[in-house]
């Protein structure tokens, strides 16, 4: 566990893809089996036990800590696995007659004859795993975990972290609560392991569905001692074709005959995988862009998937009126830990599928996208599904019809759906499907945003990578009151900002603070002094939640305005005629 | 007589009214004694400063021979008489030169510690407890959630990713006075015996270091070095020169950064730093708290820092206490970035001057 949590620790500050794989590959390379095979699994999320939950946690360290200490140090941290490993009370005795001192908070320092004696140093403290009693290994709590009745769950836990130390307590809750969140994906877990025979990663990846963890039978096929794993992926996930954003200026060395157009949908980017299996079962898989398996939280859709075949497309939610729903709504069914069928009555998962990789046996990646297009097109229509349909193409001739439709889908054929239209993709009719981002072949050019001057009002300290910095923002524009203007809430943004200017806003924050509400600061917003923010965004609604009865859409800062006076920001007059304007181009 | 009626905070700094003097002023005052050579604590152009001498030094090496009207030299543990009020100064175990300030009218003892921590470090004289009535503690660390550990251990993963990655460079960010001294005698005690590269900003105070009689073994400026001779070496520098142009000169440098603040992940992220070291100059919480309790002091005032805890943690153990709001102390990564003007830093470290992350450490 010790040598696992010290490989966390080192991914989770390690930026760089290849300085991780290196890291990931050199405790591969020395770590023994079955250990290195479970963190194997821990990395590719392939690791499956009862988690334990946030609560169990909380109720663990408050038997043993202060709740105002706890509460304190909950909200600088700002995030709990962390909070817990750092105030774990730690388990080695103190060095009686060393000038030592028991070595924790709350609850022992309280007998003062254990301080150190006047004019002593306090001797350096080992790590608590030298306290006599070993740390697990990956593979025992591992396997505790998978046999571990729920009721003894929580004392179990309570041991394992009294022999860790503080990197060890971070690394054994993030496994047990099931988020490692170290920017390490399970593609690149798959590719540091494949490195160590000379694989490519889809020789892993095509293995992977057949395998099961410690993955002893792969590791010997990688360091040379065994055959290949025999086993075939019916369904398997093919690496992705992406974009480039596409500038003004790029458009003066493209020609409009090369290229077709598609309404760029504003949901998630799938790759919806069926095939069959040795005993002629449909084995039907959905991924999400990075290779993920997302099936489980898209039963609905997968029912569809009944003809072998690969295609990429974007899931959305489509209501029974046939109209696609907002990124908003997709968001419902995100995340979700149980699928239930009411939430898949209440929002219909939907393919919208943009090319086709494969149809049977065929790999048709080779082929142009003009003739890919005209197989898709066919096989959308064999399938004769309602969740599963075609993107339409957007006709044009001339970059300038195209800025037209780009400006407004709804009269360019996306019609009813045109609010979940986030651009146009641009693809060029001779391209081949090409793994990864190749600049040429396609393009994405995204509408541009609404802007508005809003000030800001309130600030809020963020979680996790922000905690400590005021990175959650609450701003207002001007609006009619029987005093005089006032400013009104009209959204909340966290990010779109650098982290020189989140850092710059954060001391803005605090040294402009009028009030505070536990977390959140209110901060100065007269018309003469405050913080004005330029704030892009990609719609608007009515809502009922906000006082300004207007809610945005993907809200983020887009510039600080230092220069501008609080007086000079948008009014609400201002957002109200945005939204006339856009429920006006709906009815059409 | 009441403690508040011998030593009074005010938002610049700590006043002792009968003994007519200031304690760390964060504005010019007729006279000041100084804990330490940070320049949050130590600032110009006050008309008198008593301090120990090699803060004095210190205080000339950064703002030249006219930081002061008049200054006096003091050694610890020598007693002074100031209008009637008994002033001594003892080991902080910071810096180089650091000090608790014991004042002493009529029997009722105040210590002012500055900054301070409980644990080795070998450049400077060891931290002293003084017991006192009222402890005025610093709370930079004052979380529970702040436990150093053993400094030595974090050297030993420094020298490790040195082996690991030896076509890289380590950068190791460390505050120029104190800490950037503090590892690379760290360094030298853990038997890395070859140069240490240093930014040019903090070559007045590791010699000022080495002339006190501290080894720091071979230490060469970074200035002259090609990219290729750096593969492989560490290099000491102000934390706010590792984002900078600066760093460029180092193939694929390594960040690290010896602070304690590296205890909080987010902390080190958001620094962009990759090796974060647990390496500090302040007490942590255990610290803290084992040394207000080993004061004897009733009555505990905490200032720059995490207060809030700490003067909780006090009153659940039945002392008095309460927080100071002085304003600016905290600010010495912004004085290094002044001092790094030589080697072409021309953007302030936004970090700088915000209690929580700007402090040395």
């Amino acid at each position: 566990m010790n040598r696992f949590a010290e490989l966390l620790d080192l991914l989770s500050y390690e930026p760089g893809r290849n300085n991780k794989l290196r890291l990931i590959a050199d405790y591969l390379r020395h770590t023994p089996d079955p250990e290195r095979g479970w963190a194997l699994a821990a990395l590719t999320g392939a690791l499956s036990f009862q988690h334990a939950k946030a609560g169990m946690i909380r109720a663990l360290i408050a038997e043993r800590t202060d709740p105002v200490l706890f509460d304190l140090s909950y909200d600088y941290v700002g995030d709990l696995s962390e909070t817990v490993a750092l105030m774990w009370p730690a388990s080695i005795p103190p060095l009686k007659g060393e000038g030592g001192r028991e070595a924790a908070g709350w609850g022992h320092v309280a007998n003062s004859d254990s301080g150190p004696p006047p004019g002593s140093l306090r001797p350096p403290r080992s790590p608590a795993s030298g306290g006599g009693i070993s740390a697990p290994t990956l593979t025992s709590v591992v396997e505790t975990l998978s046999t571990l009745g729920k009721a003894q769950l929580p004392a179990q836990i309570a041991r394992w972290l009294d022999t860790l130390d503080e990197t060890g307590r971070w690394a054994l809750l993030k496994l047990v609560t099931g988020g490692l969140r170290i920017g390490v994906s399970a593609r690149l877990a798959k590719t540091a392991a494949a490195s160590l025979g000379n694989k490519e990663p889809d020789d892993v990846e095509i293995l992977w569905p057949g395998l099961t963890p410690p993955y002893l039978e792969l590791f010997a096929w990688l360091e040379g001692r065994g055959d290949k794993p025999s086993s075939r992926d019916p369904a398997p996930f093919r690496p992705p074709m992406l974009a480039h954003a596409v500038d003004d200026s790029d458009f003066t060395a493209l020609v409009a005959d090369d290229y077709m157009a598609e309404w760029k949908w504003d949901g998630i980017r799938v790759q919806a995988v069926s095939g069959r299996d040795e005993h002629g079962d449909v084995v039907a898989r959905l991924y999400s862009r990075t290779g993920e398996d997302i099936s489980k939280s898209f039963p609905d859709l997968l029912e569809a998937l009944r003809l072998p075949a690969a295609i990429d497309g974007e899931l959305l939610i489509m209501m029974r009126d046939r109209r696609v729903q907002s990124f908003n709504v997709l968001q419902q069914r995100l995340n979700r830990k149980a699928v239930t069928p009411k939430l898949c009555a209440e929002f219909p998962a939907h393919l919208r599928a943009y090319d086709l990789l494969a149809e049977g046996d065929d790999d048709l990646r080779d082929l142009p996208f003009a003739e890919r297009r005209d197989r898709l097109e066919a096989f959308i229509a064999k399938l004769n599904d309602p969740r599963v349909d075609l993107s339409p193409l957007v006709s044009f001739t001339t970059w300038a019809e195209l800025t037209a439709a780009r400006a407004d889908p709804a009269s360019a054929g996306a019609s009813a759906d045109a609010e979940a239209v986030e651009g146009v993709m641009l693809k060029r009719r001779d391209a081949a499907y090409v793994p990864g981002r190749p600049k040429g072949p396609w393009w994405k050019w995204k509408r541009d945003p609404m802007i508005i001057d809003a000030v800001l009002m309130y600030a809020q300290r963020g979680h996790g990578k922000r905690s400590s910095y005021y990175s959650d923002y609450t701003f207002g524009v001007w609006s009619k009151a029987e005093s005089g203007d006032e400013l009104v809430p009209v959204g909340k943004a966290y990010f779109g900002f650098t982290d020189e200017e989140l850092i710059q806003i954060d001391r803005f924050v605090r040294r402009n603070t009028i009030d505070r509400f536990g977390p959140v600061r209110e901060v100065t917003h007269e018309p003469s002094q405050g913080l004005v923010l330029e704030v892009a965004f990609e719609g608007l609604q009515r809502s009922t939640r906000h006082k300004s009865g207007i809610a945005m859409r993907f809200p983020r800062i887009s510039r600080l305005r230092w220069d501008k006076p609080p007086r000079e920001a948008d009014r609400l007059e201002t957002l109200e005629k945005m939204l006339s304007k856009i429920e006006a181009g709906r009815a059409a | 007589m009441r403690p508040e009626d011998i030593l009074v905070p005010t938002p610049s700094g700590v006043c002792c009214k009968p003994g007519g003097f200031h304690i760390d002023p964060t504005r010019p005052v007729a006279k000041a004694l100084i804990t330490h050579g940070h320049s949050d604590h130590a600032r110009a152009g006050h008309g008198a400063v008593l301090a120990t001498q090699e803060t004095l030094d210190i205080m000339r090496l950064r703002y030249g021979d006219g930081f002061a009207g008049t200054t006096q030299a003091v050694r610890y543990g020598e007693t002074l008489d100031l209008d009637g009020v008994r002033v001594s100064f003892h080991p902080a175990g910071h810096v180089l030169g650091s000090a608790q300030i014991l004042v002493d009218k009529d029997g009722l003892r105040l210590v002012a510690s500055g900054d301070y921590k409980d644990v080795p470090d070998p450049t400077c004289a060891p931290f002293e407890t003084v017991q006192c009535d009222v402890f005025i503690t610093e709370a930079t660390f004052g979380l529970p959630v702040f436990r150093h550990h053993d400094a030595a251990g974090e050297i030993g993963k420094l020298l490790h990713s040195v082996a690991l990655f030896p076509e890289r460079a380590h950068l190791v960010g460390a505050y120029s006075l104190g800490k950037a001294q503090r590892v690379m005698a760290m360094l030298r005690a853990a038997g890395y015996d070859k140069p240490i590269y240093l930014h040019g900003a903090m070559e007045t105070i590791t010699r000022y270091y080495q002339s006190r009689g501290i080894d720091l073994g071979e230490v060469e400026l970074v200035r002259g070095a090609k990219k290729s001779e750096l593969a492989g070496t560490i290099t000491i520098c102000p934390p706010s020169a590792m984002g900078d142009l600066w760093s460029r000169r180092f193939p694929d440098p390594v960040a690290a950064f010896a602070s304690g603040w590296m205890r909080v992940r987010a902390r080190a992220r958001q620094r962009g730093i990759t090796l974060p070291l647990v390496i500090s100059d302040h007490a942590d919480w255990d610290g803290l708290t084992a040394t207000i309790v080993a004061t004897g002091a009733s009555e505990v005032w905490v200032t720059h820092g995490q207060e809030d805890a700490l003067v909780h943690w006090s009153r659940s153990k039945g002392l008095k206490a309460r927080p100071l709001d002085i304003v600016g102390y905290g600010d010495e990564e912004e004085a290094d970035v002044v001092a790094d003007a030589d080697e072409g830093l021309t953007v302030p470290s936004p970090l700088a001057g915000e209690g929580q992350g700007g402090g040395s450490s």
